[in-house]
């Protein structure tokens, strides 16, 4: 409906399940293994304005895919009517959840594809296939990180032989056209153990690091930095045990694996919670899926309150913390005078896509230029798959396009994968916010703790 | 600590991009929170002033001069509570931001566009792309719709124009999209190819989409001096896919808005973001406002009535509480549609500061039975004083830091007058110029 033609009577209060409340209501088992979702009050709030449709990045430019209305509340309903299977198109949504955040009625979008997801992959999805293999293997990427951090220089050098990438793509499915992740030669933990762990003492300023796997196992410079930032500020930090969020094995429909994982980490950070810490993640699909997803998707006693309970690593500064005066006069290296920045669509639905920019401009030399909110296309595991590959490439085009049109050739992120797309699509180094802050307040004299 | 501003924005549609917007013209700290997109991704991109009168929608024949109309408006009327010269203040500040984007600035008169149902629609401002194809403009037109988008039936809305009287002859066909098979294909794809200029297959090799477009729609001119499309003509590249499209064609091309989704929508949100990027203005989406903490009447109450004061508001970050603290706030939070009031079997609320909105107790008199019929549930929002400030049941102010704005506010049928743009530009514009005043005072 549309006021450039007609009458819109878009906002006419709903009568029509007015008498649903007195009649006893049946629900129907529409997705078999989530008896406890009841999804239909969010099914019912659409009223197809589409909306979600023009912020899909995989629809802009797949035809092929019938975009989040119709994996979410359409498909519902279809499901709902009689016995159809779910359309295997879900499996090309690539859970950037940005159709999330557009829907002017709250229709949970993503939630529906995940639980959708789950659905066709368990009742439709042959566990022997090639793609069910490989998504497993994607999916469970932190099953096989330890062992590739064991042997790190091997590790990366196997991955880096042009056989082994071939391979991966003929055998796997996995795309031959992008560099497997540097494994490093020490992992976080094992930094953090060797230095002795915490520095600061503190029961009233505590924090529980949830690192997630890539900051623990690729990256540990980022974690490392969110130690002597936050160590800055006073803060004890805790590293309490904790599994893979859980983020790739949504987005390849492995529920049961998220599941266990969630379990794990709900279970050790509500744990963390009643020492009196408050929880912190620097990865942002890390953050969106104890936010988010758990609620979404699981009952755990905690979940809720690990939800509550957690933060961006900077959004957590700034509310509690004056960090723009902390950084009044701060300086940094001149490796960040000029830095693009990408916000992250799990950034972005968080609320958090504006907050590196508004801390960056505090600190004096740094210029940081936004690309604008345009969506990176990797979306973790997705643009690995070598079918995906292209649509990934396409989606990034706008991304690669601004960063070449900003005047800075050093990128900035909260996303690992994010990183990875933007250096994959650019060459530019790209670093994390956290990084910056460390350089900043902590300078780059490391704490002696190497 | 919270998050600390100057003047904060709960809303970011049409009405509080141009609060923030008008704000920022002063050396304050602005921000935007606003929960989801705005409903501009679903309206057409016009700026509709006052298409009809507000009791004879329907009925009347259009407004002429909305100007003119304003004087006659009822008490409570958004128009009447900021006044004629505010509406036109407004409209002269929307013109500068948006430049060569929208036209219509030349005349107080409402222009006509044609619709894609082939009625004609009066509205104050309207985007370059829909420019040519105004329906006071005597050349003679041909409408082109595509098999793969069924909403838009260009001999039908061709045969509507003509019986409607307008002074021209005009033309429909339907041909078919190169590049595009499904007929559920996103708006968004057709204009990505074309914004990219996307190779595809055409008579038997690949040429770029804007080529492939031109060569189709060739063949089918018979002489018409300006060529009609539904609003898909690219989106971040718009201007140059339809200056390309009139080179290889000879002729002016022009788009004519369509239902939901809209690119023009979309393109003129993208135009107000970079605006407010451009003002310094701080954004903050994806999140909602969902509580607020009172404080004292304060002494810069110019009313001198015994009002609260909003100390801060509390923003929902996927569970985490976040304090957001201003001096002086801005209700934009849309209306039924934008979640700004909410309904349910019992009352009509406004959720954010709970302000009053007058309704009739029984539910039965929310709406009359002819869905056309004169709706009242199509006014219900918050009342406010002159100075935009949300009323009281009692008619003191609910706050004296809190103005609200755009189609919160009652009094008015945006959808019945084709008045929405317009009232979300003026009542935006003036609570965001009083609010940065108060801040500096
Ligand atoms: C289908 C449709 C077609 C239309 N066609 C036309 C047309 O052709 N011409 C015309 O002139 N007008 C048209 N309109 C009307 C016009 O779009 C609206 O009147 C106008 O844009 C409303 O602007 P707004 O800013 O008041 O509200 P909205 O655009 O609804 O914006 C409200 C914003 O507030 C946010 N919000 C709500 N609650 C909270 C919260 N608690 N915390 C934070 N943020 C919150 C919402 O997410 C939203 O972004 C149309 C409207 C609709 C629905
Ligand atoms: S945005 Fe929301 S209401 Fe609109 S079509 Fe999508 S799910 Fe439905
Ligand atoms: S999550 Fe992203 S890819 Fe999936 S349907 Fe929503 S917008 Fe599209």
């Amino acid at each position: 409906m549309s006021d450039a033609d007609t009458t819109a009577d878009a906002g006419r209060p709903t009568d029509e399940h007015a008498d649903d409340e007195n009649d006893a209501f049946e629900p129907i088992e529409v997705f078999p293994e989530a008896e406890s979702m009841d999804l239909r009050p969010g099914a019912d709030s659409c009223y197809k304005c589409s909306t979600c449709d023009t912020n899909c990045p995989v629809a802009e430019v797949d035809e092929e895919f019938p975009g989040p209305k119709f994996q979410g509340p359409e498909q519902w309903r279809l499901k709902r009517q009689d016995d159809h299977d779910i359309d295997e198109t879900v499996m090309k949504c690539s859970n950037c959840m940005r159709c999330d955040s557009a829907c002017p009625t709250d229709v949970p979008l993503s939630q529906m594809h995940n639980t959708a997801r789950g659905a066709y992959v368990d009742d439709q999805m042959n566990t022997l296939s090639r793609e069910y293999v490989r998504n497993r293997l994607l999916a469970n990427y932190r099953r096989l990180a330890p062992l590739a951090a064991t042997f790190p220089r091997t590790a990366n050098f196997v991955m880096g032989l042009s056989a082994v990438r071939w391979l991966g793509e003929k055998t796997l499915g996995i795309t031959s056209e992008r560099e497997f992740p540097e494994f490093a030669t020490e992992t976080f933990r094992e930094w953090f153990t060797a230095r002795g762990g915490a520095h600061v003492e503190n029961p009233e300023k505590r924090i529980a690091y949830f690192h997630g796997c890539y900051a623990n196992f690729n990256t540990p410079a980022v974690a490392k930095a969110l130690v002597r930032v936050y160590e800055h500020f006073g803060y004890e930090v805790l590293v309490p045990e904790q599994d893979c969020s859980g983020t790739p094995m949504f987005a390849n429909g492995m529920l049961a694996d998220a599941r266990r994982a969630a379990e794990t980490n709900v279970r050790e950070l509500a744990g963390a919670l009643e020492e009196g810490a408050d929880v912190i993640t620097s990865c942002s699909s890390c953050s969106m899926s104890l936010r988010q997803e758990y609620p979404e998707l699981f009952d755990f006693v905690d979940t809720e309150t690990v939800a509550a309970n957690t933060w961006d690593a900077l959004e957590y500064l700034r509310v509690h913390e004056d960090l723009e005066a902390a950084l009044e006069g701060a300086a940094v290296g001149e490796e960040f005078d000029d830095v693009v920045y990408h916000a992250p669509c799990h950034s972005r639905n968080q609320g958090l896509d504006s907050q590196t920019i508004e801390v960056m401009n505090a600190i004096d030399g740094i210029e940081a230029h936004d690309v604008g909110d345009s969506c990176s296309g990797i979306s973790g595991t997705y643009g690995w798959k070598a079918e995906r590959y292209e649509t990934s490439m396409a989606i990034g085009e706008e991304m690669f396009e601004h960063m070449a049109a900003a005047p800075a050739e050093t990128g900035l992120t909260e996303c690992p994968t994010c990183s990875m797309q933007m250096e994959h699509g650019s060459g530019y180094p790209v670093y994390h916010t956290l990084e910056v802050l460390e350089a900043a307040l902590v300078g780059s004299e490391a704490d002696g703790t190497e | 600590m919270a998050i600390e501003d100057d003047v904060l924005v709960v809303g970011g549609g049409l009405a509080g991009a141009t609060a923030a917007l008008a704000a920022a013209r002063e050396d304050v700290r602005v921000r935007i929170v606003s929960a989801t997109q705005s409903t501009l991704r679903q309206a057409s991109g016009l700026i509709d002033v006052l298409g009809y009168p507000p009791d004879g929608a329907g009925t009347e024949d259009p407004i002429v001069d909305p100007f003119d109309a304003i004087a006659d408006l009822p008490t409570g009327h958004p128009y009447e509570r900021v006044g004629a010269d505010a509406v036109r203040d407004a409209l002269e500040f929307f013109d500068r931001v948006a430049g060569d984007a929208y036209a219509g600035s030349h005349t107080d008169v409402n222009a006509l566009v044609p619709t894609y149902a082939g009625r004609v629609k009066p509205t104050a401002r309207y985007p370059a792309a829909t420019a040519a194809g105004l329906a006071s403009d005597p050349r003679d037109t041909l409408l082109v719709g595509f098999d793969t988008i069924p909403d838009f039936d260009a001999p039908l809305a061709a045969g509507h124009l003509e019986a409607a009287g307008v002074p021209f002859a005009v033309r429909g066909v339907t041909v078919s999209f190169p590049g595009i098979e499904r007929d559920d294909a996103k708006v968004t794809r057709y204009a990505h190819l074309l914004d990219r200029n996307e190779p595809v297959w055409r008579g038997g090799s690949e040429t770029g989409s804007r080529a492939a477009l031109a060569s189709v729609v060739e063949d089918r001119l018979a002489g018409e001096s300006r060529v009609g499309f539904p609003a898909i003509l690219g989106d971040d590249h718009a201007t140059a896919v339809r200056t390309d499209l009139e080179a290889a064609l000879d002729v002016d091309v022009f788009e004519v808005p369509m239902g939901p989704p809209s690119l023009p929508g979309l393109r003129l949100e993208d135009l107000l973001y970079g605006a407010l990027e451009d003002a310094g203005v701080r954004v903050t989406t994806g999140v909602p406002v969902v509580d607020y903490e009172s404080a004292r009447g304060g002494a810069d109450d110019r009313t001198g009535a015994d009002s609260d004061r909003i100390g801060h508001v509390v923003v929902d970050r996927n569970g985490a509480a976040v304090p957001h603290r201003a001096d002086q706030y801005v209700l934009a939070t849309g209306g039924l549609v934008g979640t700004g009031i909410e309904s349910d079997r019992e009352q009509v609320t406004e959720p954010v500061f709970d302000c009053h909105v007058a309704h009739p107790d029984d539910r039965y008199d929310w709406f009359v039975d002819d869905v056309f019929g004169d709706q009242p549930y199509a006014r219900f929002g918050v009342d406010v004083d002159r100075d935009l400030r949300p009323l009281e049941a009692g008619g003191g102010l609910e706050f004296s830091n809190l103005r609200a704005a755009g189609s919160v506010l009652s009094g008015y049928d945006f959808a019945a007058e084709k008045s929405g743009s317009g009232v979300s530009l003026a009542t935006g514009y003036v609570a965001g110029t009083r609010a940065a005043a108060e801040v500096t005072s």
